[in-house]
């Protein structure tokens, strides 16, 4: 055999090797079905259940799991939008359900047909069922805000000790922003979470819809550009638990897991995220059911199986978002439960709002005032 | 039996990759030229259809508004198609520098070692392209390998910023795309006849007389190979970008995704990706037509 020959028949085994491994554990999965309850296929945010959830229905059931995680609420769209999707049970914001459903991408979730229901904490569900436009469209997982994280001893170092760590001034000042661009400022990649809380700190209505209060928060944020360092929705949790970056405008629950990183890599630095006094908007994570899900029933038996309290008390402990359900609350952990920027006061409660569902023409304004301030011409 | 294949061998030879081309690679291009004229509403799928087959037969009706709305707002789109072709144009430059030296460099070693040679060029594609850009970013953090060095070394005392910048843009491209300008390069210089250097050498010509009338134009075919195998995956680049590069390295892959997953403008998304097709093509044209220049 020729060497180069000898070459390629190696390089086309090892080919073969790698797509056969690829292959191969999707075909036991199937296998094993026949005898068992039938399965579910759930496409979830990443991070955002309890470690044994899927394992602990799995045993109670017999039901086979097959758990798929997306990282934005875009991809899960796309998803919706192409059709047959394949999943039985998606998790996606208000926002996007209600727009997924005028497409006709979901099914009404039937209520009755879930026991657990109950559970559920009735304000916070009326409020994402008023944003999505239907009060069948499915429950509450988690909900959060977007507020800023930041580092206490950065932060003080540089600002004082009167620095405005309760205001979106810390970072939409830009006398604030230029003082702390050594250290480091990030903001999520998330027009819709951003553009609303920056009317709000302007004096706009945060549920406008007029043209010229975005371009005015365009170019408040344009005004702080020069002083980030970037604009991404997933770098800035392990940068602001490393000390990377030291002020980050974040969700809620992400900031939460920095400063568990922070804590746990025992390195200093200590992380805080507070809601800013001038209000931010909420967001909804809702359990719902594709219009061409396969498994309709177990479908509904995970989600019932979600809204027990005890599950649902776990999947707080660990992802330290807040839940829809109520009846969780005296399994849930005082620190969770007692912080303002998880479960917040009556009186910050008040300054909250939901952002409406935006038309075409108003994704289209968004979109290209968001791309001129990220761009930075 | 023999028989057999010399009827039908040629024919499956022939037809079987080219009917994987048409269905995998020409279906899916015309259907982007659909959806590019299509309308777009909120529905599955989030467009009407330029062209249909369904139980009322065929229907057409394109619509050019996809189009004349990328007319319209020219200027957000001009700009990111710029810079998508200056950090291709640059990141293709790089690899040639690069690539260059290596590739004579490989042909001109003993043959024995010239295939692990070759094999080491090709073995950063076993791994992960992302896991290889996650490597990057690991040394090139503030916090990262490359800066706690220099700091360690009393060259810097605070952390110099590579990241989000041009320089890790181009260090993922070429980390990406090196062994395809290496290997159009080294198989140009490999058939090189040495004894027309040594020619050269003996009538007295200096060594960079030699490189730039001999040794240059005859890989000119391999730069060429290679400069397009280089170019046309960076200029389309989104995920290097996207995990390297900071927003002022806003390039057409990003303005694709946004329209897609931001505006839920499929057919303005596929619209870009014809323009962006349109413009690959050009220096593939124009190559094509040095080629047929120099031939006649």
């Amino acid at each position: 055999m020729k060497r180069s020959n000898l070459f390629l028949l190696i390089g086309v085994i090892a080919a073969a090797v790698v797509i056969f491994l690829n292959f191969d554990s999707s075909n036991i999965k199937t296998s094993q079905l026949s005898e068992a309850g039938g399965e579910l296929k759930i496409y979830n945010w990443s991070d955002y259940i309890a470690e044994d959830t899927i394992s602990n229905f799995e045993a109670e059931t017999g039901i086979i799991v097959t758990y798929d995680m997306y990282d934005s609420n875009e991809v899960l769209e796309a998803k919706m939008l192409a059709g047959s999707s394949g999943y039985d049970l998606v998790v996606p914001t208000a926002d996007f359900l209600a727009r997924g459903r005028e497409a006709g991408a979901y099914q009404d979730m039937d209520l009755s047909r879930i026991q657990n229901a109950s559970n559920q904490d009735p304000e916070i569900q009326a409020q994402a069922d008023r944003m999505v436009g239907s009060n069948s469209a499915g429950l509450v997982y988690m909900w959060g805000s977007t507020g800023i994280a930041y580092n206490e001893d950065m932060v003080t170092e540089r600002l004082g000790d009167d620095a405005p760590t309760d205001s979106w001034s810390l970072i939409l000042d830009p006398a604030n922003a230029a003082k702390l661009e050594d250290c480091g400022i990030a903001i999520l990649d998330a027009p819709t979470d951003v553009l609303p809380n920056v009317m709000t700190y302007l004096g706009h209505p945060g549920t406008s819809m007029e043209k010229s209060h975005f371009e005015a928060a365009g170019d408040a944020l344009s005004a702080i550009r020069p002083y980030l360092r970037y604009i991404n929705s997933s770098q800035s949790i392990n940068d602001i638990a490393n000390g990377d970056i030291c002020a980050a405008i974040m969700w809620s629950g992400d900031a939460f897991q920095a400063a568990y990183r922070a804590e746990e890599a025992e390195n200093g630095h200590v992380i805080d995220y507070y809601i800013p006094n001038e209000g931010t908007n909420l967001w909804f994570d809702v359990m719902a059911i594709p219009a061409d899900a396969k498994n309709v029933d177990n479908a509904y038996k995970f989600v019932d199986y979600m809204m027990r309290a005890d599950v649902a008390a776990a999947n707080v402990n660990y992802v330290w978002y807040a839940s829809g359900n109520e009846a969780a609350r005296p399994d849930i952990d005082p620190e969770i439960l007692s912080h303002p920027g998880i479960y917040p006061t009556e009186k910050a409660k008040e300054k909250l709002f939901v952002t409406p569902v935006y038309d075409a023409q108003t994704d289209r304004i968004v979109t290209r005032v968001w791309n001129r301030f990220s761009a930075g011409n | 039996m023999n028989y057999f294949f010399q009827k039908f061998g040629r024919i499956l030879v022939i037809w079987l990759p080219l009917g994987w081309l048409l269905l995998f690679f020409m279906l899916p291009l015309v259907e982007m030229i659909n959806v590019s004229f299509s309308e777009a509403r909120r529905a599955v799928p989030p467009y009407i259809p330029a062209f249909q087959i369904g139980s009322g037969g065929f229907s057409f009706r394109p619509v050019l508004d996809n189009y004349l709305l990328i007319y319209e707002y020219w200027e957000d789109y001009l700009w990111p198609a710029i810079n998508s072709i200056r950090l291709a144009f640059f990141s293709t430059l790089y690899c040639l520098l690069f690539a260059y030296p290596m590739a004579w460099w490989i042909a001109r070693s003993n043959k024995s070692i010239q295939h692990i040679l070759l094999i080491l060029v090709l073995m950063p594609f076993w791994t992960s392209s992302l896991l290889r850009m996650y490597a990057l970013i690991g040394l090139l953090n503030p916090n990262g390998f490359i800066n706690d060095v220099l700091i360690w070394a009393g060259i810097t005392v605070t952390p110099i910023q590579m990241m989000q910048t041009d320089f890790s843009i181009y260090s993922g491209m070429i980390l990406t795309y090196l062994p395809l300008m290496i290997l159009p390069l080294y198989a140009s210089l490999v058939r090189l006849d040495v004894s027309i250097i040594e020619a050269a050498a003996d009538l007295g010509a200096k060594k960079w007389d030699i490189f730039r009338t001999i040794v240059l134009p005859l890989s000119i075919p391999g730069i060429v190979a290679g400069s397009l195998l280089v170019f046309i995956p960076a200029v389309g680049e989104f995920v290097i970008p996207a995990l390297l590069g900071g927003p002022e390295q806003l390039m057409l892959g990003k303005v694709i995704w946004t329209e897609f997953f931001r505006n839920r403008d499929w057919p303005v998304a596929a619209a870009i990706a014809i323009i962006l097709i349109a413009i690959i093509i050009l220096p593939i044209v124009y190559a094509r037509y040095q080629d047929r220049e120099r031939i006649s």
